[in-house]
């Protein structure tokens, strides 16, 4: 349950951009989330809400756009896409496989007013 | 940064916003759902900027997609219609088009936590310090472990102990008696601890200069694999009376450590435990991975993890010689060009100035 204080972070990050762009409220959080990171998305929205209660982000929607997986197999010499982290390369099997992208976790953009 | 887990207990949000506008939020914010052309179903809430509608009800407004394409669309009168006050002068809250926009973040969610954990690992490197974050699932025995090496270690060497856990100061006080420094963390609700948390440790503990720091992280084989804290290695501890595949099972634990320590290995003979199996499961998720079978209770195999140690604290000084050793030269040299320019100075001075 680390998506809590992960939702915490996110809303850190959220706080100090609204509060610079001298926003009266948060309507929108679009989150990056990518397929091999450690974040289920479905407990980020659970986190979400209850970290936003009282917040200046109360009752913003969130977005979370799932990046895919992709990693490098050393055999194969090729990126190849992967489904779950540390999974085996669709190709070859092998298990010799660096994560290339979708280990993102990033808060991407917001809608203030 | 999280110290509470599990709740917001304690953090009252209200500092980051408008008070009037977080409290209206509440009757205002609702959500609905509409079909789109193709078909699809779509879910989205609405927050108060409906309720500058200028008919109650109904309304047009747009908002964003997943894939960043903007979509617009009008609903009757329904959900939420009540709630529009009916005064606004727009009908829209299209970004740009009403005083609603879109800002660019594009910040790491544990920025944050990297943050205060580079500042700690730089703490650490100007001390010379040796720190290691040992991680696992509860029971594996990384307490006594930790008991173990202190005992063999503490004539040689510096040590200072930070032990999380979620309630009571149980493992301090194991550690203290061995006679080191050691700090408890409680982190209430709780999984993990955080570099915000060990940073402040650092501060009260103000650990020697080339010394060993040992963090003791909360047993959880899931989240601390995610929280930077500076330390220079995670070291993961697996016991043989656990299963063979948890490095399959918990691989973001594995692959972030680069030790992993399969413990109780005096058990062995008594298990239908697979040890080499164990170890090329962990090596699956992390080639980089080097291990050493021990028992803390009988001392087995401790020898080449304490050697492990000594090398990486020796490791620790060697580098901050060098710093020392080259900011030396440095300052040396700055002297010996700012004696030159002096000299240079008064000599083109004019006599009788």
């Amino acid at each position: 349950m680390h998506e809590m204080s992960l939702a915490e972070s996110v809303l850190q990050l959220v706080e100090e951009t609204a509060i610079r762009e001298k926003a009266q409220r948060v309507k929108l959080v679009v989150l990056e989330i990518g397929r091999l990171s450690s974040v289920e998305p479905e407990a980020m929205r659970f986190c979400f809400e209850a970290v936003t209660r009282d917040s200046i982000a109360q009752g913003a929607s969130l977005e979370i756009v799932v990046t895919p997986g992709l990693g490098w197999c050393m055999p194969c010499g090729a990126e190849v896409e992967m489904a779950e982290s540390y999974g085996a390369c669709p190709r070859c099997g092998s298990y010799q496989i660096q994560p290339t992208s979708g280990l993102e976790m990033r808060v991407r953009e917001i809608e203030i007013e | 940064m999280c110290t509470v887990c599990g709740c917001g207990e304690g953090e009252v949000r209200l500092e980051g916003g408008v008070d009037g506008a977080a409290n209206q939020a509440v009757h205002e914010t609702h959500e609905h759902e509409h079909t789109h052309a193709d078909g699809t179903v779509h879910r989205h809430a609405h927050g108060p900027a409906h309720a500058l509608a200028y008919k109650p009800g109904a309304h047009t407004h747009s908002h964003r997609h997943a894939d960043g394409s903007t979509h617009s669309h009008e609903h009757e009168s329904a959900i939420g219609g009540d709630l529009d006050y009916g005064t606004g002068p727009a009908g829209a809250h299209a970004p740009g088009m009403s005083q609603s926009r879109m800002v660019q973040i594009e910040q790491d969610i544990l920025s944050k936590n990297n943050g205060f954990a580079l500042a700690n690992r730089r703490c650490f490197d100007e001390r010379g310090i040796f720190a290691l974050n040992l991680v696992s699932s509860p029971g594996s025995g990384k307490t006594t472990l930790l008991v173990k090496t202190i005992e063999r270690l503490k004539s040689k060497l510096t040590i200072s102990v930070v032990e999380g856990d979620q309630q009571t100061s149980n493992d301090a006080e194991r550690i203290r008696a061995t006679g080191v420094a050691a700090l408890q963390i409680n982190t209430g609700k709780g999984c993990h601890l955080d570099g915000h948390m060990v940073g402040q440790a650092m501060e009260r503990m103000n650990p020697a200069e080339e010394s060993l720091f040992l963090i003791e992280n909360v047993g959880n084989l899931v989240c601390p694999a995610a929280f930077d804290l500076g330390e220079h290695h995670k070291v993961a501890i697996l016991s043989v009376t656990e299963g063979e595949d948890k490095p399959l099972k918990y691989p973001d634990m594995f692959r972030a450590a680069d030790v992993m320590l399969l413990n109780k290995c005096d058990l062995l003979p008594y298990l239908e435990f697979d040890a080499d199996l164990a170890e090329a499961n962990a090596l699956r998720v992390n080639p980089r991975l080097t291990i050493f079978r021990v028992s803390a209770s009988s001392g087995e195999g401790l020898s080449a993890w304490l050697a492990w140690i000594e090398a990486g604290l020796a490791g620790q000084r060697g580098k901050r010689a060098e710093t020392v050793e080259g900011l030396k030269r440095r300052v040396q040299e700055l002297e010996r060009r700012l004696a030159h320019q002096l000299d240079h100075q008064s000599e083109n001075k004019p006599a009788g100035q």
